[in-house]
């Protein structure tokens, strides 16, 4: 049988080349390689679950008054698009289960790739020949944090409703041609036309998951073209990979990581509630509540925009820069920013111009993991600080004493991070250094030992 | 002469009101008069209490917001620090001290949850939180309402203790105060039926279950199925 | 019936026959051969059961709606089934097949030969040109205009140059004030101590411009910017409620109940906390707000109600580069 398939497919294809070593293609399975899968395994749920979701979502703003099973909501006014996701919750069988498995998706999809980003940049992977894929994975981050936010948006529920008016008041900050711009997406000033929710969702339907797939398929490719990186060690050096070949070892491993990736979610979807709109209620643009938080991976932001002190820069009566420019702007660029330029920047301040094949431990690049630890603490810490409201409301710490602590914090301890960081991967390598010594010495003792001749 | 003083003690604490304004006013005098003055008269450690009503009373009192360390903490709830009775003592000791509006009676049971969602949303959720968590105001803390009985919500509501709003008939009718405290009961345990309610509170419970739930469990599964050295 | 019987004796060899395998062909091993293990075999299988069982177990649980906790048994049978599917592979992948450790060399870094090819081959087919750069420069020009041109229309999707509308709001002189449910607001029904949501009468209440926070305070406790003399009617101010940091509604009030001790009145706005003292015009107290929310002139009419005597005393809502060129009209 198997022949038969074989042979069909190669007839057909002329594919059993590319077959043959594809499935013998060498994988190096370090555990920290397997980060980046986690993130496709959550991608793939998250298409699954949103074409189902699609299937039952009404991306429209027609208002209209609920009658439905839900008590609470009884006569409330609400948009289509609401309470058509209050009807996928309630109404629709397992529609709750594929609502939640689909946030859920979404949260750990970030996780995943914060994740992979983290042993990427700490391992040095993304220097040549790997910056490229490198650069098409920081894309791919900032379009999920995008995808995400515009995917719970669509609920028009109050706490989304509030994240998106800010989304629109941080659009409207940017100096200069702010206005217009939320103009053109909102269709006017907000809340924007009707024709504004069908912007949103065929974006986060079609245009962001195609791009997201698309430079998928190209980090992909770029992986596979140039093998992945390894750690160094016996017989695993620049010009030799050393790993499991696809198939036969690597294939049931990988799709026992999707599965185990999918019974996660697929868990979390059924017993841990995750947004839960119904007591939220619908958005209205005079309506608040206290509480009201992003998704965890746009957390930075929102400790951004609380610590930024209140001023507008004005010139006369132009106002070039408004408040939320700095954090809900700027602050993300900079972050970016210094992520897409390190590779260039360490090429250039190390003149390290060559092909790397090996991976650093963090402690081989010391400069590197200081920077990357200090730049990964301030964001840490502005992320802190977007939750302070609640750790005051749990724990009784003063909230204005947490953001004055805060504005200070995320500047003196990324400082002191990046010297201590320095400082331990020195010690570290002087110890590795003392420990090799230690290990030629013996080897030596025991060769002049075993060349003593016998008295 | 004595014989008449004798006598008259025995009216006096034979009369329940008399003797009950009695003990209040030793209760007050004991608790209270340091910061509230004589007879409710307010000095600059703490408000006036004349006119303030039973409502008020009774709600601080049953609350353990009153008696408050020192002028300038904000009241919290904890453990009154009275007996049943002689928070009864006080709060007619406190009535008597000027008209004021008695302890409420509300009926949540004839109050509608969607409309006391409504209304909860419009005047309320902004600080106590859409299903009553608690939250920030610039410098206070907001309470949950996990464990306010119906009777100190509706206090709470027309009282406005510290620096909530006071609520009058004329914005919120008694009928709109039945649904309020009835939606307010309901949100004590809301509907989850999404599973572990983590809070209800949204993104903040959610992004640490992603991390320390899902997150250790997948990184788990990768170094069961990866390698663990690198040499 | 001897038909028949040679029928299922044709069957029989053909099935019999089926099963049996040509000898193997005597070939070099690729997979090294490893120790059968036949416990794992049996884990795996129990899993796979596992695995099938949950399975089932789900289509019970959705074609059953007596079965409470829909959600959560849907959720616990479906990730089982693929945890126990999950566990199946790791075994498969740890004791049933081969886990080789093979070696391969990286691929070239780079391959100068074909670069070298791939250069020429674009020079000489430019060969013919004597005015490259020329030429390059106007198809350039070219597509960069063409480019433009396929571009405009994205400025159709909203009015990207007209700025009138920010400054717009449904507020006119005369207008009333009613509230959520679209009664007119009595002046005399708002009190001190309490903070009200108003809406301008017969205006759609989803745009920026509309929601009010009102506010009565003591005449003699009112600072106002200059110009705003007659704007409180009997200390009853009107702000929007659309905080000028983000577009949050201001949705909590401040009102100490032991002035002496307590912070003052102020409205606050849950996103980000900014603080606006409606005594003073609203202006900034805490947080990150650069303006003061705009205020709204008001006015008692002969029936007792409020109405609004003008337009906010600048433009609602999030700040953009134009908002302090002048007031809404």
């Amino acid at each position: 049988m198997i022949r038969r398939t074989v042979r069909f497919l190669d007839e057909r294809s002329g594919a059993a080349p590319f077959l043959r070593k594809a499935l013998r293609y060498v994988f190096p399975d370090h555990w920290s390689f397997l980060l980046g899968e986690v993130a496709l395994y959550a991608f793939i749920v998250l298409v699954g679950t949103g074409i189902y979701l699609t299937l039952f979502f009404d991306p429209s703003t027609a208002t209209t008054y609920y009658d439905g099973q839900y008590q609470p909501l009884h006569g409330s006014e609400m948009t289509q698009a609401y309470r058509s996701v209050v009807d996928i919750s309630f109404k629709v069988k397992a529609g709750l289960l594929i609502r939640q498995t689909h946030h859920w998706a979404a949260d750990v999809f970030v996780v995943a790739i914060v994740l992979h980003l983290l042993r990427i940049f700490f391992t040095g992977a993304f220097r040549k020949p790997r910056d490229l894929t490198y650069y098409i994975g920081l894309s791919m981050l900032g379009l999920a944090l995008l995808e995400g936010y515009l995917g719970y948006s669509l609920a028009d529920d109050l706490l989304s409703g509030m994240g998106l008016a800010i989304g629109y008041s941080v659009l409207m900050s940017v100096p200069i041609v702010g206005a217009n711009l939320a103009e053109l997406i909102w269709g006017g000033p907000f809340p924007g036309t009707h024709a504004f929710w069908s912007r949103m969702y065929v974006a986060h339907v079609f245009l962001f998951p195609m791009l997201i797939a698309t430079l998928l398929g190209a980090h992909l490719a770029l992986v596979a073209a140039r093998h992945h990186t390894q750690f160094r060690g016996r017989r695993k050096t620049e010009r030799k990979v050393v790993g499991v070949p696809t198939f036969p070892g690597q294939t049931p491993r990988s799709l026992g990581l999707m599965s185990a990736v999918t019974a996660v979610l697929f868990l979390l979807g059924g017993l841990v509630q995750i947004n839960p709109i119904w007591l939220w209620g619908p958005y209205h643009v005079g309506s608040g509540t206290n509480g009201a938080q992003p998704d965890w991976y746009l957390g930075w932001l929102i400790g951004a925009l609380r610590l930024v002190p209140g001023f507008d820069l004005t010139i006369g009566n132009y106002t070039l820069v408004p408040n939320p420019f700095w954090g809900g702007a700027l602050f993300p660029l900079v972050v970016f920013g210094v992520l897409f330029t390190f590779p260039a920047l360490e090429r250039r301040f190390t003149g390290d111009h060559a092909f790397h094949n090996l991976l650093d431990r963090p402690r081989d690049a010391p400069w590197r993991t200081a920077i990357g630890a200090a730049l990964f603490t301030w964001i840490a810490f502005v992320f802190l600080a977007g939750s302070a409201d609640r750790v005051f409301v749990t724990f009784f710490v003063s909230y204005g004493w947490q953001i004055l602590f805060f504005r200070i914090a995320i500047w003196v301890v990324p400082l002191a991070v990046l010297v201590v960081t320095r400082r331990v991967c020195l010690e570290l390598q002087g110890s590795d250094r003392v420990e090799h010594e230690r290990e030629l010495a013996e080897e030596e003792a025991r060769r002049a030992a075993s060349l003593e001749p016998v008295r | 002469m004595r014989r008449l003083l004798l006598a008259g003690a025995a009216v006096a604490l034979a009369l329940p009101g008399a003797a009950a304004a009695q003990s209040g006013s030793g209760l007050y005098s004991e608790n209270c008069l340091r910061c509230h003055g004589p007879a409710g008269s307010g000095t600059p450690r703490g408000p006036r209490l004349r006119g303030v009503g039973a409502i008020a009373a009774d709600f601080y009192l049953r609350t353990g917001y009153m008696p408050l360390r020192s002028p300038s903490d904000q009241p919290t709830r904890r453990h009154p620090l009275f007996t049943p009775s002689q928070i009864d003592a006080l709060v007619a000791y406190v009535a008597s001290l000027g008209k004021g509006e008695p302890v409420p009676k509300p009926h949540p049971e004839r109050g509608s949850i969607p409309v006391g969602l409504r209304l909860f949303t419009e005047h309320c959720a902004g600080c106590h939180q859409v299903v009553g968590e608690g939250g920030y105001v610039t410098g206070a803390r907001v309470p949950p309402l996990k464990q306010a009985n119906a009777t100190q919500i509706a206090e709470a509501v027309r009282v406005g203790p510290y620096l909530m709003p006071r609520f009058p008939k004329t914005q919120i009718s008694d009928r709109e105060l039945d649904s309020i405290v009835a939606y307010v009961e309901w949100a004590k345990h809301p509907d989850d039926r999404g599973g572990w309610g983590i809070g209800h509170i949204g993104p903040v419970p959610e992004g640490l279950v992603a991390w320390l739930l899902a997150g250790t469990a997948l990184v788990a599964v990768c170094v069961l199925i990866g390698k663990r050295n690198t040499a | 019936m001897s038909a028949l019987w040679r029928w299922i004796v044709a069957a029989i060899v053909l099935l019999l026959g089926r099963g049996r395998r040509p000898p193997p062909i005597e070939r070099e091993r690729i997979v090294p051969a490893g120790e059968p293990s036949p416990r794992a075999e049996l884990l795996v299988l129990a899993l796979f059961g596992a695995t099938a069982a949950c399975s089932i177990a789900f289509v019970v649980v959705y074609a059953v709606e007596s079965i409470p906790h829909q959600t959560q048994f849907l959720g616990l049978s479906l990730g089982l089934a693929f945890a126990f599917l999950a566990a199946a592979l790791i075994v498969i992948a740890e004791r049933l097949v081969a886990t080789e450790e093979l070696e391969e060399d990286y691929p070239v870094p780079a391959h100068p030969a074909e670069q070298e090819t791939l250069e020429q081959l674009v020079e000489e087919s430019g060969d013919r040109m004597t005015r490259k750069r020329l030429l390059l420069l106007g198809g350039g020009a070219a597509g960069a205009a063409l480019g433009a041109a396929l571009v405009t229309p994205a400025l159709s999707l909203g009015p990207a140059f007209e700025i009138a509308p920010f400054f717009r709001t449904p507020w006119r002189r005369g207008v009333r004030l009613v509230d959520e449910r679209g009664r007119p607001i009595h002046a005399d029904d708002v009190l001190e101590e309490t903070f009200y949501t108003a809406y301008p009468e017969g205006a759609d209440r989803e745009e920026l411009g509309s929601p009010l926070v009102v506010v009565r305070l003591r005449p003699a406790d009112l600072h106002l910017p200059a110009g705003r003399g007659g704007w409180a009617p009997h200390g009853i101010v009107a702000y929007s409620k659309i905080c000028t940091h983000a577009g949050c509604a201001v949705a909590l009030y401040r009102k100490p109940t032991f002035p002496g001790v307590e912070p003052r009145p102020a409205l606050v706005c849950p996103c980000h906390y900014s603080t606006f003292d409606p005594a003073r015009g609203a202006k900034v107290l805490f947080g990150p707000a650069g303006r003061p929310l705009p205020q709204l002139p008001l006015l008692v009419g002969p029936d007792g109600e409020l109405r609004a005597a003008g337009n906010f005393s600048g433009p609602v809502g999030p700040a953009w580069w134009g908002v302090r060129n002048r007031r809404p009209s």
